[in-house]
């Protein structure tokens, strides 16, 4: 019994259940704040369950709401890997859904099958290049790019407000004294299709379908290989003739392709038309931030962040539910997402540290000496 | 239109609001200097701020005593800092993450808090300006200096003290030794823990002034995600100084002084769009992040976590 415990495929298991384990203590700190604000954890955390798969139409929105955070988890994925932390989902989301936008408010006329791949094309490279900004800034200028991209994402907004307020505003609007910052509903035939009758539409497929491109290109072409060495060791990569700075600089184009394309789909797949309240959660509803909570979520693995991105669209579907039953603000669910990104950071040492005891246990059996002390073994392995 | 901004008036107008505006980022990034010199990036500093403006706010509120509610957006910083702490300095996370987790745990739990004990904004009557007999009736002067709060005038004096405290004392000795060689620091018996659980928890608290300052003294209302990016901006700034006091409060003040000016094209109705006007101050601070780079180097154990006998 003990030895099956300690075996190595158990202890491989324990740790890739961490994030579970992980969320799990989120939930219940959420269960137990839910008991402060005088509401039953059970009932509440039922209504969630409901509101996010109780029908075939809340089952969808899981799906739909779960999409961005998958595309955007997947570019966290690239970045993460290559040691570049992007935190400019928002923004990178918010540039490619404009981009997107504008191409299909140019070209009303076009067939759907001619726009729909193009403005996905648009949507994609309008994030690489707001994500390829503070990468070329990191890459050539040393600039930390967690403060850039937070930077862009505040600009992004402001474009975004601009256009829509003034060039790229819905005419009938602009007739009117109201003047809603919002464009004119694109073309009903550049709709992404849909399964009738629910929300559910084609960007839940392609995003899944890309979740298997980023894996193959992260771990089975040499693209991936590249940005995961400089994630791994900038130095040792130099020396064996990576060049580290266009890895960066790549690593923070595709990271914003993702999350350009996310906000195409976000437009042409659900919201037909681009609307700003003057903030960036009134477009992404804080994808940017909880695509990075899917990505971890998924420890960094395209296909793990699939059911993850799936968890957190079923938290926010069924948070809509647990407002409108109990009057619990779905603000709740923002706070558990901060818990479950902090758990799962902080379980991250306990990780390394079984991953360098298996690594030491292995070396000790082809030595077949094995260490007196294995702690002290861990230890010089891992100085 | 331009010649609307040469009055007198107005241009006094714009420093004195942007001496006031500074408040905030001062006291954000003077407490997070001290957290980076340390070798802790906290990126949560937003959702300490966040957390701190509504505490302040509610007590402020409920018992009617405006330093109640500042000693309560001081305790709930500080808890904020310890909870870094731990999670930086004992578990060692990857710093950059877990501050995105604490500031979303931030938003969210302030944003809940808000619904769930007030649901509507409501104002407070906060801080009141100072009066100094004879200087606050001086012509401009007294307008641009000596009309503010007290929360403004403790800012200014953070500045300072930290200043001090990281220049002429051995504390301040120590934090750069953390920060910049823990080995070291610790061969010669100096606690790497120890000092940055207090650079982290003091940090927490001060953004939690920050916080404060603008529920109870500048805006005088708490609103969801009222912050909206004023303390990401408060830890670029602390790069932008070059991780020191008086030349992060160089930067707080540009920055402010652009946002005043902002905020008086508005007002003034002059016809650059405001969406543009708005997006200057972050557009500033990249190209500020860009020169400055170039010419500091950051403390060398920053974002590395540390651990006896490596």
């Amino acid at each position: 019994m003990e030895k099956w415990l300690r075996s190595e495929s158990v202890s491989k298991l324990a740790d890739a259940l961490l994030p579970v384990f992980a969320a799990l203590a989120a939930l219940a700190v959420g269960a137990l704040m839910l008991l402060v604000l005088g509401a039953n954890p059970f009932e509440a955390f039922g209504a969630l369950l409901d509101g996010a798969f109780g029908s075939a139409n809340s089952l969808a929105d899981t799906v739909v709401k779960a999409t961005p955070l998958l595309l955007i988890g997947l570019g966290i994925c690239i970045s993460f890997r290559g040691n570049v932390i992007n935190i400019g989902g928002e923004g990178q989301m918010i540039i490619g859904a404009l981009l997107a936008t504008a191409l299909g408010l140019a070209f009303p006329d076009w067939p759907g099958i001619v726009m729909i791949p193009l403005a996905m094309l648009a949507g994609f490279v309008g994030g690489a290049f707001w994500g390829g900004i503070p990468g070329a800034l990191k890459a050539y200028f040393n600039v930390n790019e967690i403060l850039s991209t937070i930077m862009m994402n505040a600009i992004a907004v402001q474009l975004m407000n601009f256009l829509l307020s003034g060039p790229m505003i819905d005419p009938v609007q602009a007739a009117k004294a109201s003047q809603i910052p919002q464009t004119a509903r694109l073309s009903t035939s550049f709709d992404l299709p849909r399964l009738i009758p629910t929300r559910l539409h084609l960007g839940a497929g392609i995003a899944v379908l890309l979740a298997i491109l980023v894996y193959i290109l992260l771990w089975r072409t040499t693209i991936g290989y590249r940005i995961r060495a400089v994630g791994q060791n900038r130095f040792a990569s130099r020396y064996a003739g990576i060049d580290v700075k266009r890895q960066i600089v790549l690593a923070l184009l595709l990271s914003g392709a993702f999350a350009g394309l996310a906000g195409a789909i976000q437009v042409f797949g659900i919201n037909h038309r681009m609307i700003t309240d003057g903030s960036a959660t009134g477009f992404t509803g804080n994808a940017g931030f909880n695509g990075i909570v899917a990505a971890l979520f998924g420890q960094l693995n395209p296909i793990g962040t699939i059911p993850a991105a799936f968890f957190f669209g079923a938290l926010l579907v069924g948070a809509n539910k647990l407002q409108r039953v109990m009057q619990v603000p779905s603000a709740l669910i923002t706070t558990i997402n901060g818990l479950v990104v902090v758990f799962v950071v902080s379980s991250e040492k306990w990780r390394k540290t079984r991953e360098q005891k298996r690594l030491t246990d292995m070396m000790a059996e082809i030595d077949g000496d094995p260490p007196p002390n294995p702690e002290k073994a861990v230890k010089e392995v891992g100085s | 239109m331009i010649e609307k901004f040469f009055t007198e008036a107005v241009l006094v107008g714009i420093i004195a609001s942007g001496i006031r505006l500074a408040t905030p980022y001062l006291y954000a990034s003077i407490g997070e200097t001290f957290g980076q010199r340390s070798g802790v990036l906290n990126l949560g500093v937003e959702g300490q701020m966040l957390l701190g403006a509504f505490a302040a706010f509610y007590v402020s509120l409920t018992t009617g005593n405006l330093w109640f509610g500042l000693l309560a957006a001081m305790l709930t910083g500080l808890i904020m800092g310890l909870g870094m702490a731990f999670v930086s300095i004992n578990l060692q996370a990857v710093q950059g993450i877990s501050g995105i987790g604490f500031y979303l745990f931030g938003l969210g739990l302030s944003d809940l808090l808000f619904q769930k004990l007030m649901g509507t904004v409501v104002t407070v009557s906060g801080f009141r300006p100072i009066y100094f007999p004879v200087l606050s009736d001086l012509p401009i002067v007294g307008q641009i200096f000596f009309n503010h709060n007290i929360l403004v005038y403790g800012a200014y004096a953070m500045v300072f003290v930290a200043w001090f405290v990281l220049n002429k004392t051995t504390l301040g000795l120590k934090i750069k030794a953390v920060g910049e060689s823990p080995e070291a620091a610790d061969s010669l018996g100096v606690s790497v823990s120890k000092i940055r659980y207090l650079t982290i928890s003091f940090g927490g608290m001060m953004s939690g002034i920050a916080g404060a300052s603008l529920s109870i003294a500048l805006l005088n209302v708490f609103q969801q995600n009222m912050t909206s990016g004023l303390g990401f901006i408060a830890v670029a700034l602390v790069y932008f100084g070059g991780w020191r006091p008086i030349a992060v409060m160089g930067g707080a003040l540009l920055f402010s002084m652009v946002n005043s000016l902002q905020l008086w094209v508005q007002v003034l109705n002059i016809p650059i769009p405001s969406d543009f006007a708005v997006m200057m101050p972050y557009v500033l601070t990249i190209i500020a992040l860009v020169v400055t780079v170039q010419r500091v180097r950051p403390p060398s154990a920053l974002t590395k976590p540390f651990e006896r006998g490596h």
